[in-house]
Order: structure tokens, then C-alpha cells, then sequence
């Protein structure tokens, strides 16, 4: 019998929840998040960096959960799927946008989409076709063809756009 | 699709982690991890422990100084792709590093990818070894034997391979800065945007009065190691003078012949786009 494999306890910072966890060090960010989380939202795909399915947050930029230990992640803030929504459970921006743009077909790679464009539509809140293409070039997605999911992004901006003067114009009359 | 098991530490501090690393001769140091981690995932390495130097303090950075014999960007072990990417004064004193950067894989990756560990991943498909190769850059590397500056003409050994013991850290990358006169370019192709380049190249010149006074190219996925050719002597056909030092080869992704045909596309593109680089900076010099 060979000796059991180390475990190491970690406190996971996941959507402004702690998570504290005991796993083997090789437990992949996404596995932890996951099963020891329970957050299944965070899909796993190809496993090895290409497909995007499993993109988080990791202090608010988009990483890969499969290309990163549980163990490295202990000094992070963590922003999975289940995060995005608003605080009241309404949906953000982004997801708002996907379900009405039909963004989203079979749904397993949308959570990947979800974060990276969040962070995306952040730096960049109006992108032009061409780049909310390039934002979208790291994620693989097998059923919509990307158009509707360019049309997403575009859509998202545009939520957002709406969202912020509407924010605006409400602060205005408060101090008027 | 699971790494072996391994042991882990991520020490606080640089004695720590060299101790570390000194002690277990089958170790590995974690950066971004994001060339390390699939090769775990595939079971391609199984190193008995990694030193995560991720907590490491004072490794994040990316200064610049365009001043003295010194001149040029430093770039920390734990400087992230995009940090590098993202800076004004890196791209200032040396362009190559910015026009090469946004071939590195995609944004996602390069958020979490650093540039020294791709350097000392020594990957030939890389773009970053290869610039450092070109600029004739460094690497500052330390193990508990001391410290030591490795030149980039000594740093690769062959594939995925570098010169490093496996005790040693790079701590810190060093590329020159791109002197008055002179000019770059980058250009690659990759099946899609954001893989791995078929061929990649790059061009540094030199040119005095307009004139080019020295021409270097910088290839990559055509040779096991980043290769670079003077063509200073072979302005009116760089591509042949390349090609007699490279040896381009077969792999799944694209055939020797193949390779050679955008060598000899895109050697002579990217060289003019240096030299107009250079010509085009010598003129807004003068402006100014």
C-alpha cells in the first residue's frame, strides 16, 4: 500500500463566500469549485486550456479553473457563473443579453462566455462587432456559430448602456 | 484527465523556495502554469513536487528606462502577460515586446501566463523566447548557489529545454531597448488566432540615413530551438539566406514544405515592415 496522497486545507474566496476545502494538491481549480464547492456552474471541457468552457474570475480576470490548482488559488477572489447575477437574482447584463440574442444553444460552454464577457464588456463597454469577436476568440462554442453570441455581446453593452443612464438620471433628480 | 500526485509548497520567501527546489530534485516551479499545468493534465511531466512562487513578494514587475547601458525593459518572474502587454513604457523602449505579446494564446491566457515562464519553458513555438533570443536579452536566474545572468544565446537547448539546473528560479527577464535608427516587426501564421504559430518571424534592423546598417530575423516553430539569422549580407533575398540555416521540419500541424513556403513568404514582409519601422521612427525623431 502506497502512503495516502497528502491533503492540504484551503479557504477558497468563491462569490464573496468562503469555502474552506481539503484537497490533494494536484485537485484542479475547477474540480474544487465543482465537487468540493458544489458549484457546478463552472463547466469542464477540454481540460487543458483550449476550449474556455471553464473561465472564472480570478480578481476579476477571466482565468482558465483547469489551468490553475485549488492550492495556488488561497490569495484569490473568485467570480464563478453563479456570481454574476445581480444581488436581487435578477440576470446581469451579460446573461440578459445571451437569453435575448439566443446566445446560448446546448448551454455547456455559455458559463466560460458568461465570465470572460463580463470582465470583457468592463474594459471595453462598447465594443464594435470586430471586437466583441475578439473577446470572444478564446472560447470554443460547438452549436451557435458565434453569431448570436456576437449579437449577445453587442446586446449586453447595450443593457449596460441602458442600466448606467437610467442609474444616472435617477442620481440627477435626487440632487435636483 | 488528472495530474500525478505531487507535493506542493508555496513558500513566502526566495530562500524558501530555492531550499525548496535544492532539496527535491524532482521538482518543478509553478508561475502562471499555463504550458505547466496541461502537461501535468496529459501526464507528459510528473514532477514529484512544485514550488508555487506565486507568493513570492516583489516578482510582479515590468520597468522600463530608455537611459544608459541598462537601457531596456526588466520583466518579473511573477509579470503576467497581459501586465507586460498592457504597458506604455515596455512598448516604448522596445516595440517587439508589445507587437509579439498579442500573438502570446489568447487574453485568458495571457492573464495568467507570465513571460518568464514562457521564456524558460523553451518552448520553439513561443513567441517570447524567440524575441528574447533576437534582442539578445537575459534571464536572471537564482538557485542557493548564488546568482547568475544567463545570455539568451545560452539559454536554449532544445526542445522545451532550457540551460537552467533544476534547482534555479529565473527571476527576472532583460530585453534590450530598441536603439535610435533602428526598427521591428512581427508577423506569424497560426491556423487560428491565438495558436500556436506554423511559422513566426521576426526583424530587428538598424538603419543610419535610412540606409539598413544591420538586419537580424527571429523564427519560430521552424527548428527545435528559436533561431535567429543575421541577413545584414542578404538584403535582396533574406529568405534563402534563412533558409540555408533552418531547418524546417514536419509535425501534425503543417509539413517541412510548408514551413519553408511561409518562411519564404513572410521573411521578406516582415523585414520591409522593420525597415519601414525604423525609417518611420527616425522621422518623427527628427519632428520632434
Amino acid at each position: 500500500m502506497s502512503t495516502p496522497e497528502e491533503l492540504h486545507d484551503v479557504r477558497l474566496h468563491v462569490n464573496g463566500s468562503v469555502h474552506e476545502v481539503q484537497v490533494p494538491a494536484r485537485r484542479l481549480l475547477s474540480d474544487a469549485l465543482r465537487h468540493d464547492c458544489g458549484l457546478t456552474g463552472t463547466h469542464v471541457g477540454c481540460e487543458h486550456g483550449v476550449c474556455g468552457a471553464c473561465t472564472v474570475l480570478v480578481d476579476g480576470q477571466p482565468v482558465r479553473s483547469c489551468l490553475m490548482f485549488a492550492v495556488s488559488a488561497v490569495d484569490a477572489e473568485i467570480t464563478t457563473v453563479e456570481g454574476l447575477t445581480e444581488p436581487d437574482g435578477s440576470l446581469s447584463p451579460v446573461q440578459q443579453g445571451f437569453s435575448d440574442c439566443h446566445g446560448l444553444q446546448c448551454g455547456f460552454c455559455t458559463p466560460g462566455f458568461l465570465t470572460t464577457i463580463t470582465a470583457g464588456l468592463r474594459d471595453n463597454p462598447d465594443p464594435t462587432e470586430d471586437e466583441a469577436r475578439e473577446m470572444i476568440a478564446g472560447n470554443l462554442c460547438r452549436c451557435t456559430g458565434y453569431q448570436n453570441i456576437v449579437r449577445s455581446v453587442l446586446r449586453a453593452a447595450e443593457i449596460g448602456f441602458e442600466a448606467r443612464s437610467a442609474h444616472t438620471s435617477t442620481s440627477d433628480g435626487g440632487q435636483q | 484527465m488528472k495530474p500525478a500526485p505531487f507535493a506542493f509548497r508555496r513558500p513566502a520567501t526566495l530562500d524558501e523556495a530555492l531550499a525548496a527546489l535544492a532539496g527535491e530534485p524532482g521538482a518543478k516551479v509553478l508561475a502562471g502554469g499555463q504550458s505547466l499545468v496541461p502537461l501535468l493534465s496529459m501526464r507528459l511531466a510528473a514532477p514529484s513536487m512544485l514550488v508555487d512562487i506565486n507568493a513570492l513578494p516583489d516578482l510582479d514587475h515590468v520597468t522600463a528606462s530608455s537611459e544608459g547601458d541598462e537601457a531596456g525593459v526588466r520583466i518579473g518572474a511573477l509579470a503576467r502577460h497581459a501586465h507586460v502587454l498592457a504597458s506604455a513604457e515596455a512598448a516604448q523602449v522596445q516595440p517587439l515586446l508589445a507587437l509579439a505579446l498579442s500573438h502570446v494564446a489568447h487574453p485568458t491566457i495571457r492573464n495568467r501566463g507570465t513571460t518568464v515562464g514562457s521564456i524558460v519553458h523553451a518552448d520553439a513555438a513561443a513567441e517570447m523566447p524567440m524575441v528574447l533570443r533576437l534582442l539578445e536579452g537575459s534571464v536572471d536566474v537564482a538557485s542557493v548557489r548564488g546568482r547568475r545572468t544567463v545570455p539568451a544565446a545560452e539559454l536554449f537547448a532544445g526542445p522545451l529545454e532550457s540551460t537552467l539546473a533544476h534547482d534555479e528560479i529565473a527571476l527576472e527577464a532583460f530585453f534590450p531597448s530598441l536603439p535610435d535608427g533602428g526598427g521591428v516587426a512581427f508577423q506569424e501564421i497560426a491556423r487560428r488566432h491565438g495558436d500556436y504559430a506554423l511559422v513566426g518571424v521576426a526583424a530587428v534592423v538598424q538603419t543610419e540615413g535610412g540606409e539598413v546598417t544591420g538586419a537580424r530575423l527571429g523564427y519560430v516553430s521552424v527548428s527545435d530551438v528559436p533561431v535567429v539569422v543575421d541577413v545584414t549580407d542578404a538584403l535582396d533575398d533574406p529568405a534563402a539566406a534563412a533558409l540555408a540555416e533552418l531547418e524546417p521540419t514536419d509535425d501534425i500541424h503543417a509539413t517541412a514544405a510548408y514551413r519553408a513556403h511561409l518562411v519564404k513568404v513572410l521573411t521578406p514582409r516582415v523585414l520591409a515592415d522593420a525597415i519601414h519601422h525604423a525609417r518611420e521612427r527616425s522621422a518623427q525623431r527628427k519632428k520632434q
